[in-house]
């Protein structure tokens, strides 16, 4: 199902989003990929504050290419989560609502999506070009000197995603393989 | 001795790494749009449309079609009869992979060293691998490959006797493996025989290979074909999100190999396979 939402957003509007939702996401969100996580992991295990208030927000697994001059941004489009899962069960425990990302998730953020009631929010991989056409606005908020893996400030506008794993714990990538899979 | 100078090699690196990120070959053009025309899943169909109006924003406004603009991988071919003035041809494939990446606003994605990881700010060093072949000529052929894709390759040193059905399970074993997280649907390259490291650069240098052209060796062509339609029924569909479209090619290199080994190097590309080729 089509659905619009805003972001951040409440428990109440995770507890409605399905797993194979198609959601256009208008609001802000949160740019973080590797670096960045390892600094925010280190940053909570110091006592020291994070560069943005994790409760009910996003994290998008993104670092752009280099905007031309007039451009908010430039190619966009999601990296891997897996290689965040380390850190990410930490967030949600703190309030993170959800990430955008795209490809397999472990067990462990799984079960934190379910304990704090989040969404892991598929982008479609490799078009960077296209989805940068959601993306209004980009603000470099913290890390600066980690260049494209800093932690930006997005304003998007009816940015597409899908629902991989809903609040439940079911998970896209398993029951649309199983349902399109031919024996061999 | 027919004279080649560095300044020509570095404008025609740089101009490549630009052409490279900014557009698909045919071939990959053709793929994307017979897939989305035979793909099952209605979610599937869409996401593949979504990926040609991808080539074409890229194209008309000039935005690398992925963010993940790669490392530079470079197949350099020297004719035994050009003499390269100038400097040295490492300094000018890297010249141009810098001033390629900067004036092409590319993303620079390259660590100085794999455990202190300093971004180097210019996407240097390129990965170049040179051969010496006959002729007065330098054939160019740059690759830049993402890391989604990449860390989801493989190397398996099988034994002779796990033979041909060996090989095949090891491809779709890596291809499973990969799912979701090598951005579907993925051209596979595949390299057989050899030594660990021969088998590693056959299965790149495949990825080069236009899609839709098979091996002239017939087991290896058959094997190609079995595999591209085995893998397509995997299930896991354009961003691993279900269909029947998993992968465009399997395109499979083979080598001699040692009495006591069987090595297979399976490297994994994403859609966004990009490739481009000039002649010096």
């Amino acid at each position: 199902m089509d659905r619009h939402i805003e972001a951040p957003f409440s428990d109440e509007i995770a507890k409605e989003l399905k797993s194979g939702d198609y959601v256009y996401i208008t609001g802000t969100i949160y740019t973080a990929r590797d670096a960045a996580h390892k600094r925010m992991y280190e940053a909570l295990k110091q006592g020291e504050e994070l560069p943005f208030d994790l409760k009910n927000n996003l994290i998008y697994y993104m670092g752009p290419s280099p905007e031309r001059a007039g451009r908010p941004i430039g190619s966009a489009g999601p990296t891997t989560a897996s290689r965040m899962d380390k850190y990410t069960p930490a967030l949600l425990d703190l309030g993170l609502r959800g990430m955008i990302g795209k490809g397999k998730r472990t067990d462990e953020v799984k079960e934190a999506i379910v304990r704090n009631c989040a969404v892991y929010f598929a982008a479609v991989g490799g078009a960077g070009a296209l989805l940068s056409k959601s993306i209004i606005s980009s603000e470099v908020i913290a890390y600066d000197d980690l260049g494209t893996e800093a932690v930006r400030k997005l304003l998007v506008k009816d940015f597409p995603v899908i629902v991989v794993i809903d609040a439940k714990g079911n998970n896209l990538y398993e029951t649309a393989t199983e349902a399109y899979r031919e024996e061999l | 001795m027919r004279v080649v100078n560095v300044e020509n090699l570095i404008r025609n690196v740089k101009e490549m790494c630009i052409e490279a990120n900014h557009f698909l070959t045919d071939d990959m053009n053709q793929a994307l749009k017979r897939a989305a025309d035979a793909e099952k899943s209605p979610l599937g169909k869409k996401i593949l449309c979504q990926l040609q109006d991808n080539l074409d924003i890229a194209a008309k406004d000039q935005i690398p079609i992925c963010q993940d603009t790669g490392m530079a991988v470079l197949f350099v071919e020297i004719g035994q009869d050009v003499h390269v003035e100038g400097g040295l041809i490492t300094d000018a494939v890297n010249e141009g992979v810098r001033q390629g990446y900067r004036e092409g606003y590319l993303r620079k994605s390259v660590v100085g060293d794999p455990i202190i990881r300093n971004n180097t700010g210019d996407n240097t060093p390129a990965v170049i691998h040179y051969d010496i072949v006959s002729g007065d000529r330098i054939k160019i052929t740059i690759a830049p490959k993402g890391f989604g894709s990449e860390n989801m390759s493989r190397i398996f040193m099988l034994k002779p006797a796990d033979g041909i059905e060996g090989v095949k399970d090891s491809i779709l074993t890596a291809v499973k493996d990969a799912g979701p997280n090598a951005c579907p649907p993925m051209v596979i390259g595949v390299g057989i025989g050899g030594t660990f490291e021969k088998c590693a650069l056959l299965s790149k240098l495949a990825l080069t290979r236009p899609v839709g052209e098979h091996s002239p060796i017939p087991y290896v062509s058959d094997m190609e074909r079995e595999l591209l339609e085995k893998i397509n029924k995997t299930g896991i569909g354009p961003g691993g999100l279900g269909g029947s479209t998993t992968a465009l090619a399997v395109n499979i290199n083979t080598y001699p190999t040692h009495i006591a080994g069987l090595p297979v190097a399976v490297n994994i590309c994403c859609h966004v396979n990009r490739h481009c080729v000039r002649i010096l």
